[in-house]
């Protein structure tokens, strides 16, 4: 399946979007972190800061999200994993309240209660998790819901390598096979759960064999590109909603930061990250939209200028919000 | 009029209450289904889904893998999408291979949400021993339902408040955990104290949560309990009312919410409290309930110390002298109240 024009510009202009957003997120979630205002010798303090807590970038990892949310509708659910922003923003999550619930804000999507890995936003059905796998048989539940419910929407789980070796994801696809659900799984492959590599904690070099032993097609995508996404994901999505049933699919794609932010990556390769970035996706895309003369060098100015400025006011929005009232903790432990 | 009511009175299995609450909320609202392991063809291992196959067929009551993390999780992921699942986990002891699930998600993931995302699930479950089943397979482990926020537990103890309640959980906007046990199903292959067998009407009706129930008034010592202890310290006050001992027991019906007031209520009339419990001693609702009362002696004055009755802190054993001895039974209850009553606070 060929990408259409807008198709094409939707995952250029969302790969901009996510990458300037996890840009941005690096430099505002060191403020007030260093130095550490606590004790001497702390080289950072994760707790301090506008944006205090874990922080999981993914910039890199762009593709993996606008391959396959190209192909998704708003009734489509996806659950993401602990690293959830390129998910978010290529599902069409909210950017203002994601924003503020990042800095804990009362305007955030969980009023301040969930934080960076725990996004929830109904309307355009996204959730993720912090536990490694967990979201798989989640999915599993909403594209049951779809098929009870007679609706030709589909469920997307997105998770890390390291979540395939989970028994939630061995699960997960034994249930999809057997019920034929409307799901399908990505794992990005990224080649480290935190610091061990792909090769130390799994058995087989691609996720994608795995399929077989659930009776389900496996496919593996070796290149972090788009458009190589965009076809595989497309033939996905196009047999679940047609009912019947769903895929693993495995993306071998890049972490430019750490971990989480204040990393300090001693389990790779010194200047890996840099390397990795000399194969940044955004700009293979870009050339092909010029190519195809979907859009010339002042347009593709002005489209990255006011990326950056709605992004920026996502930012502005988050910091500028207010705080719960700090006994709103007590609120929304269950539904009224 | 006698005659009447009579011809009406309906005695059914907390078993059958079960089912019957179930069968009439699916009936009512297509939204609700059922899934988990031998819910189908079998009825459940416990008979809790029992006829509910013939009347709704498989697409409504789904028999699972073998697969507790798999299905609770879609369970959470289907009530996300509007659905409202009823999950069954077999035994509650099996909680340990998808407790993930429900602690992380099922329990957080509406306030977490900041109240934006509804999980309108139940998730059913047998608890208990008594049966030599050993310590997999006995335990009641309600306080750890209870004790993590965002899931209501429920409890009964017998037929009519099963029934009653399940049709409160069902109805719930949130996740429920409903807690029965085997020896009060009135199972065919299990013995079961009768108590728990009785008048149901036909009907539905809901049973509020957080409304624990008198279930017999006394004057001179509060047995507060529930489940399968309900119909045990029912049996011992009775040889107590023989010594001229008149036990109050209050049966909790729900953990969370949990009617603190009508404990304090029958404690302050009372003066004396047991906690008969089925579940671990330590860190759990004895201790809770211990911690009630202790919190308002400003305005109880207790003529004896607390006393906790509970499964003294190890696995539930397999050969039956040493089960009996470490799951309370009626001896037990009746010789803690007599201590109580003869006991003195300092």
């Amino acid at each position: 399946m060929d990408a259409t024009a807008e198709q094409l510009l939707w995952m250029y202009e969302k790969m901009i979007e996510i990458r300037e957003y996890e840009e941005t997120m690096a430099r505002v979630y060191l403020e007030g972190k260093l130095p550490p205002k606590i004790q001497k010798g702390l080289a950072f303090d994760i707790g301090a800061g506008p944006v205090p807590g874990e922080m999981h970038l993914a910039a890199g990892q762009e593709p993996v999200a606008v391959g396959v949310c190209a192909h998704l509708r708003a009734d489509d659910t996806v659950v993401g994993a602990h690293r959830p922003h390129h998910f978010a923003i290529a599902k069409g999550v909210d950017l203002d309240a994601m924003t503020a619930e990042m800095f804990g804000k009362d305007t955030g999507l969980g009023r301040g209660k969930g934080g960076h890995m725990h996004l929830f936003d109904p309307v355009v059905k996204f959730s993720c998790s912090g536990i490694v796998g967990a979201g798989a048989p989640q999915a599993c539940g909403a594209a049951l819901a779809a098929k009870k419910l007679g609706r030709d929407s589909v469920a997307v789980a997105f998770f890390g390598e390291g979540a395939a070796n989970q028994g939630a994801f061995h699960e997960a696809l034994n249930l999809a096979a057997l019920w034929k659900l409307p799901v399908v799984f990505v794992v990005e492959d990224n080649k480290y759960g935190i610091s061990v590599e792909k090769s130390a904690s799994t058995a087989i070099a691609s996720n994608a064999e795995r399929a077989a032993g659930y009776g389900m097609p496996g496919v593996l995508i070796e290149r972090n590109d788009a458009l190589a996404v965009f076809k595989v994901a497309g033939t996905a999505v196009a047999r679940a909603r047609r009912g019947e049933g769903p895929t693993l699919i495995e993306v071998k794609t890049d972490r430019y930061f750490g971990h989480f932010q204040g990393d300090p990556e001693t389990y790779r390769p010194k200047g890996e990250a840099k390397e990795l970035r000399q194969h940044d996706p955004i700009p293979v895309l870009g050339a092909l939209v010029r190519d195809m003369g979907l859009l010339d060098a002042n347009s593709d100015a002005g489209l990255r200028q006011r990326i950056a400025t709605r992004v920026q006011a996502a930012y502005d929005f988050g910091r500028n919000s207010p705080y719960p009232r700090p006994e709103d903790a007590l609120l929304h432990v269950f539904a009224e | 009029m006698t005659t009447a009511t009579q011809a009406k009175a309906r005695m059914l299995t907390m078993a059958q209450a079960i089912s019957e609450a179930t069968a009439q909320e699916m009936a009512r609202d297509p939204r609700v289904f059922v899934m988990g392991e031998d819910v189908g063809k079998y009825g459940g291992i416990f008979s809790a889904t029992t006829g509910l196959l013939d009347k709704f067929g498989p697409d409504r009551v789904m028999d699972t893998p073998i697969s507790e993390t798999g299905f609770m999780g879609a369970a959470l992921g289907a009530a996300a999408e509007g659905l409202r699942p009823i999950s069954e986990l077999m035994f509650v002891d099996f909680f340990g291979v998808c407790f993930d699930q429900i602690y992380n998600h099922i329990a957080k993931n509406h306030y977490m949400s900041g109240g934006a995302c509804k999980y309108p699930l139940v998730i059913t479950t047998g608890i208990g021993g008594g049966y030599n089943d050993a310590a997999q397979h006995s335990q009641c482990l309600y306080s750890i339902f209870a004790h993590v926020p965002g899931l209501k537990v429920v409890v009964p103890s017998n037929a009519y408040d099963a029934k009653g309640l399940m049709t409160t959980a069902i109805r719930d906007d949130n996740p429920v955990v409903f807690l029965y046990h085997k020896g009060i199903m009135g199972l065919s292959w299990m013995s079961y104290f009768e108590g728990s067998t009785n008048e149901v009407p036909e009907e539905p009706y809901a049973i509020p949560f957080g409304e624990a129930r008198v279930v017999r008034e006394g004057s001179d010592v509060t047995i507060v309990t529930l489940s399968q202890m309900v119909q045990k310290s029912l049996v011992a006050a009775e040889t107590l009312a023989a010594e001229g001992i008149s036990a109050e027991i209050v049966d909790l019906r729900t953990l969370v919410p949990l009617d603190r007031a009508t404990v304090l209520k029958s404690v302050a009339k009372t003066g004396r409290l047991l906690v008969a419990d089925e579940d671990y001693l330590s860190y759990g609702l004895s201790g809770e309930i211990a911690a009630l009362v202790a919190e308002h002696l400003d305005s109880i004055r207790l003529k004896a110390p607390v006393r906790r009755l509970a499964v003294p802190d190890v696995p539930i054993p397999f050969s039956r002298p040493l089960e009996q001895f470490a799951i309370p039974q009626v001896d037990n209850i009746v010789a803690s109240v007599r201590g109580l009553m003869t006991a003195k606070v300092y």
